[in-house]
């Protein structure tokens, strides 16, 4: 757990990030969401001491970082950044182990936690061990990044628009296998975005920070439906907000009774999805699988209720 | 399809050919006669395989360039010695044979023709590495045989044997202990002013003034510096602390190079991509590790480069230590000026200019050596 109490950092008088206090419980992904200026990146950078708080306290499982080393701290946090960050000199094997190396692992350990890596990203590690940052891909890339952060089983990873420099496609991948991932490994993930989609579809909770200040921190679903403020609703982005809705909620929960004709779409199916199968095939209703296998159907009308009703 | 540069150089090459290739002269210090290549005893052999190695120069395909210039060269040296042992043998007791504008036009013609083909060619580190010694083995082996010891600037040499020695030591001492000095002084200051921008703001204006200094001033001011401090603090006199001699040149080398160094290291130090630095710094990596393990192999390529300046600046640098005492190749450029004797200036030049031309190409490669395979095979 993660507890973040009362944090405040002054750049020459002006409050970059004004008295923000929120807690991370342990097997979740936050997302901090905000415009540029918001105080974002300063809130997440503050967390590894990267940016020194000018008062307010950081405790990570109880422990105050104020009181560790910063490298020692540094060493217990994955840190993933826009652009990668990998050392050009160094192979993709090398970068990976480059914090358990900072710890004083023995080599086999580094090299067998390497390839689980790769692995687990679904890069062949005879393939790629022996790459340097300049011949792989820019999703390659990115995902070598968020190994090499994940590398020595940090208590928590931060990551600073992880996908800010991927084109959508890579982008919507990386995504998947990133909640993938963390949901294997149970990882506790704070993640900076300042794109409102990308935080609905990843964020277990979603932060909302203007002006230096935390508007909003709650479920997805209640940042579209109860947006606390103007500019949170503003950041949802108004006439869109039906459609992010739609997107958090499974098939299956609105399923009703009916056999039609077709192959059913898997339970876990967003509504949005659903939505857009209606639209394509110029249908009234899909059939769906319901949770416990059976078959049923969505209705156009059935969404349209479900839309409206706000939560 | 044909070489354009090839073109040119056997344009160039042909025209030489009509230029005076020896000069014959009575003694050491009259100006000498000049004499054509086809008026030379057994020229033509020389003379074909120079004219076949600049036409096969045209073409384009950079192997066969290569060869043109190896046989260019061949033809050449044939020349050389056929041609000076020919003339000496007709001529007078004290009579002294030069190569004159046509030689040397005609070597660095074909020089730079071997530049471009190897060029086109691209070989790797270690090839050129291998090429290197090669050139200089066979150059070695050349000048031990004696096949050119009729041409004055030998005769130079083998009345100087010793002195030729001693002075080659010096060279070398001023030009490598000058780089080991800078560096020792400059590697620790540039890494303290690449983490505190007040001394890099205080330091780089004046080493880059000590820059502007012309070389010549810069030894006469060594003098008095020297010399007072030789005779003020005890025990510096019995360090070799003199006003002239090795001492004023030594230090007036060192100050020259501390620029760069101190210049290059920090460029190479900054060149670390921020990203990387960013990355070092949120995984825990101490300022110490992160100058270690990133910014200084990162850097390495621009660092060596600097080392690589300031070598080849400090072994031309040194001639003019011959001026103040300082020993070294510039002695016998000195002497050879104040006598006119063309030859004894060319005794100091060229070794000079081999020395810089041989660590030049050995520095680049190191240079590509320590740069990051990846980037390097791309």
């Amino acid at each position: 757990m993660i507890e973040i109490d009362q944090i405040t950092k002054i750049y020459d008088g002006a409050r970059a990030v004004d008295a923000v206090s929120m807690t991370v419980e342990t097997g979740t992904i936050t997302v901090i969401v905000g415009t540029s200026g918001s105080g974002k990146t300063t809130l997440l950078r503050m967390i590894n001491r990267l940016v020194e708080p000018s008062s307010g306290d950081v405790r990570i499982n109880g422990e105050a970082t104020a009181e560790m080393s910063k490298t020692a701290l540094r060493r217990r946090i994955g840190y993933a950044i826009q652009g990668h960050g990998l050392f050009p000199h160094y192979t993709v094997a090398r970068n990976i182990g480059v914090v358990p190396q900072l710890l004083g692992w023995p080599a086999a350990k580094i090299a067998a936690r390497v390839d689980e890596l790769l692995d687990l990203f679904s890069m062949a590690p005879e393939q790629f061990r022996t790459r340097y940052p300049a011949e792989l891909s820019g999703g390659q890339a990115q995902r070598v990044g968020v190994a090499r952060a994940l590398a020595s089983r940090p208590d928590l990873l931060l990551m600073d628009e992880p996908f800010g420099a991927l084109d959508p496609i890579i982008r919507a991948r990386a995504q998947e296998d990133l909640r993938r991932i963390q949901r294997k490994l149970g990882s506790t993930i704070v993640l900076v975005t300042h794109d409102m989609q990308e935080a609905i579809q990843l964020g277990d909770r979603v932060a909302v920070m203007d002006a230096g200040r935390l508007v909003q921190h709650a479920t997805p679903a209640q940042i579209i439906t109860e947006p606390a403020t103007e500019f949170v609703a503003e950041m949802v982005g108004g006439i869109e907000r039906p459609l992010r809705l739609l997107s958090l909620i499974p098939a299956c929960e609105i399923a009703q009774d009916g056999q039609i004709e077709g192959t059913p779409l898997p339970a876990q199916t967003s509504l949005r999805d659903v939505l857009a199968q209606c639209l394509a095939s110029g249908r009234d209703a899909v059939p769906v699988l319901r949770e416990d296998g059976t078959q049923g159907q969505v209705t156009l009308a059935a969404i349209r209720a479900r839309a409206q009703s706000r939560a | 399809m044909l070489s354009r540069p090839g073109l040119l150089f056997a344009a160039l090459g042909a025209a030489a050919i009509f230029l005076p290739f020896l000069t014959l002269a009575a003694n050491r210090i009259v100006a000498g006669q000049g004499v054509p290549i086809w008026s030379l005893a057994q020229a033509a052999p020389g003379l074909v395989a120079l004219v076949l190695g600049l036409a096969l120069g045209v073409i384009s395909r950079p192997a066969l360039r290569l060869l043109g210039a190896a046989l260019g060269l061949a033809g050449l040296l044939w020349l050389l010695v056929q041609g000076s042992n020919a003339l000496l043998s007709d001529a007078g007791e004290f009579a002294r044979v030069s190569p004159a504008a046509g030689f040397w036009c005609l070597l660095v013609v074909l020089s730079l023709l071997m530049a471009d083909a190897l060029g086109a060619l691209s070989p790797g580190p270690w090839a050129r590495a291998a090429l290197l010694a090669l050139t200089v083995g066979l150059v070695a082996l050349l000048l031990r045989s004696g096949a050119l010891s009729d041409l004055s600037i030998m005769q130079e040499y083998a009345s100087r044997k010793s002195g030729f020695q001693t002075a080659a030591l010096r060279h070398l001492g001023l030009a490598f202990g000058s780089l080991a000095a800078a560096a020792l002084i400059g590697l620790p200051l540039g890494i303290a002013c690449h983490s505190s921008a007040r001394l890099r703001e205080a330091t780089l204006p004046v080493l880059s003034f000590l820059q502007t200094i012309p070389s010549l001033a810069m030894f006469g001011i060594m003098i008095p510096i020297l010399g007072w401090i030789a005779t003020a603090v005890p025990g510096a006199k019995a360090i070799g602390i003199a006003g002239i001699g090795f001492a004023p040149a030594f230090f007036a080398l060192v100050l020259y190079s501390l620029l760069p160094v101190v210049a290059n290291l920090l460029a190479g130090l900054q060149s670390t991509p921020p990203e990387a630095r960013e990355a070092a710094r949120g995984m825990g990596m101490t300022g110490f590790q992160r100058l270690i393990k990133v910014e200084f192999p990162l850097g390495l390529p621009v660092i060596l480069a600097g080392l690589r300046i300031v070598l080849v600046q400090n072994i031309g640098l040194a001639v003019i230590a011959g001026l103040i005492g300082g020993g070294g190749f510039g002695t016998f450029v000195f002497q050879g000026l104040n006598q006119t004797a063309t030859d004894l200036i060319l005794l100091g030049t060229l070794p000079t200019v081999a020395l810089a031309l041989i660590s030049a190409i050995t520095m680049d490669i190191l240079v590509e050596l320590a740069t990051p395979t990846a980037e390097r095979t791309r």
